[in-house]
């Protein structure tokens, strides 16, 4: 039986601490662990936005990080530092009022800035035919990767005739 | 609303019956939705955060979701209640412990839950029991385009669905699948399965999600990435490797039972032996021994004992649910007792196979 890592008892509880991907096992007896779990720990809220401040921070210079947070929508009223500080935006029209700085931040995050899933069925009919060419698109790269080039074939030509369409100007049948 | 007529159930979802709900206890799908007009909760003040929740409490009743929907004001709930539907999954964390205007409607069977006012306007959430992310996905986009019907929802072409956090953004989903992985951390193989789903950006938490310790060997894996892919393809995602972390724990199961039955049993019976006699008993140890006893029903070790009804007392013998059940108010070392003497019941009484 393993002894607590905080005391001479024998430990009961097993726990295994992950945060980023680092591992941690502890073994602790019954009050070692009672003690150790009703200490405040970091909550993950808090964790995303230290890490999303953090990545704002290391995308600009201490004089630039002043100007932006002097930044705000003129929708919310909500200033740019308040975002850095909570980690979250004050309404949908601050992705317009912030957009030079949200960018490059959704790209870290992400690893992209181009939505290619599900779309309102109420969104406007032209963009729908857009938007559809963007997620054709994205399909062809992944069965392009898997070498199904049957597939491929049929999205390629599917991707040509929305663009004929697009050019042509035929109205979208929603 | 008098909740008390929960505490005796639990949500089909724990029904233990889904697709290898041997491992996979549960999957779960939800999107963060959010109204084109107005700001998000944290920005909004009291009394805009009531006109959202009037709104959206009004349109979820005007919906045809299939299901009878309950509805509850979060923000008058005693606190007790409020914890009791965290542990039953149906609210976050967070929507517990936040102020103003917020509720949450959910269907009686406790597969669909609608938060409303939590970090976005509206978060719905589908769970189902075992390896079912399809059918997760199937329901919950169903549902999705039945509200839109009725609101306008935030959204632009470039940068998908509006989230009050941009790590949310773009599809605005989260899927998960809840694990019992006891073989994998006996063998310490656990740590190689975390540094494989780090490296491909999946999150890996302990039971009961946000902000707790892994107990009882259970880990949700959850994608991080929304943007940039389609909903499609991130259930493609985890359904690949849930697969492949199913498979491991399955051999090294077998591997286990072969080499080491007897230590195994050993292990097992002891862990069943406390929690049937056990006076006093802490959750921790309960979710640690429960882990035991479920690992050994699925190796066939234990025979008298089902899954469904163990899943069920690992929520039953959760804080808040041993008060309600209890009908009363209970300090830590009182809840202690009544849970050692919840268990002590429910494992000594021979019920029919049928259950």
């Amino acid at each position: 039986m393993k002894k607590c890592s905080r005391c001479s008892k024998p430990a009961t509880l097993h726990i295994t601490e992950l945060r980023e991907g680092v591992v941690d096992v502890l073994h602790l007896c019954e009050s070692c662990a009672h003690e150790y779990l009703s200490n405040a720990q970091p909550e993950p809220a808090e964790t995303a936005t230290s890490s999303l401040s953090g990545k704002i921070k290391a995308a600009n210079s201490d004089r630039d990080l002043e100007e932006l947070d002097e930044l705000t929508c003129p929708n919310c009223g909500i200033f740019f530092r308040e975002f850095r500080s909570q980690g979250r935006l004050g309404c949908p029209h601050d992705y317009i009022a912030f957009r030079n700085e949200l960018l490059p931040l959704l790209e870290n995050i992400h690893g992209e800035t181009q939505h290619t899933g599900k779309l309102p069925k109420r969104a406007p009919g032209g963009s729908r035919r857009q938007y559809r060419l963007i997620k054709l698109r994205s399909n062809l790269r992944d069965v392009v990767e898997q070498e199904d080039y049957e597939a491929a074939a049929q999205l390629r030509d599917e991707i040509q005739s929305l663009e004929t369409e697009l050019e042509d100007g035929t109205p979208d049948d929603t | 609303m008098d909740l008390d007529a929960l505490t005796t159930t639990s949500g089909e979802w724990l029904r233990g019956t889904g697709p290898d709900s041997d491992i996979v206890v549960s999957s779960r799908i939800r999107l963060a939705r959010n109204l084109a007009q107005f700001p998000f909760p944290s920005r909004a003040d009291d009394s805009t955060r009531s006109e959202i929740e009037s709104l959206l409490r009004e349109k979820l009743d005007l919906v045809q979701l299939g299901t009878e929907l309950i509805y509850v004001d979060v923000n008058t709930l005693e606190t007790l209640d409020r914890q009791f539907l965290v542990e039953r999954q149906l609210i976050s964390r967070e929507h517990a412990d936040s102020h103003g205007s917020r509720g949450v409607g959910f269907g009686d069977q406790e597969n669909v839950s609608l938060m409303v006012n939590e970090e976005d306007h509206l978060r719905i959430q589908v769970l189902r029991s075992g390896f079912s992310l399809n059918e997760c996905w199937s329901e919950i986009d169903r549902i999705d385009d039945l509200i839109e019907s009725h609101v306008t929802y935030a959204f632009s072409e470039e940068l998908g669905y509006l989230t009050a956090c941009p790590t949310n953004v773009g599809t605005g989903i989260r899927v998960s699948v809840m694990l019992h992985l006891p073989a994998l951390v006996i063998t310490k193989e656990i740590q190689k399965v975390f540094q494989a789903l780090h490296k491909i950006s999946l999150a890996v938490r302990g039971l009961y999600g946000e902000g707790s310790q892994a107990m009882g060997d259970f880990y949700q894996i959850s994608n991080q990435v929304t943007l940039g892919k389609s909903e499609e393809q991130v259930i493609t995602g985890l359904n690949d490797v849930v697969a492949n972390i199913i498979a491991y724990e399955r051999r090294v199961r077998d591997a286990l039972v072969k080499e080491n039955r007897s230590s195994l049993h050993d292990q097992v019976a002891r862990a069943y032996g406390i929690l049937k006699n056990a006076q006093t008993i802490s959750s921790e140890e309960t979710m640690h021994l429960l882990s035991s006893v479920r690992m050994g029903i699925n190796l066939g070790l234990i025979d008298d004992l089902e899954i469904p009804t163990v899943n069920e007392l690992f929520i039953h013998t959760q804080p808040a649910h041993l008060q309600k059940l209890r009908k009363e108010h209970l300090e830590s070392s009182e809840r202690n007792v009544a849970r050692a003497s919840y268990l002590r019941l429910r494992l000594t009484e021979h019920e029919p196979e049928q259950n």
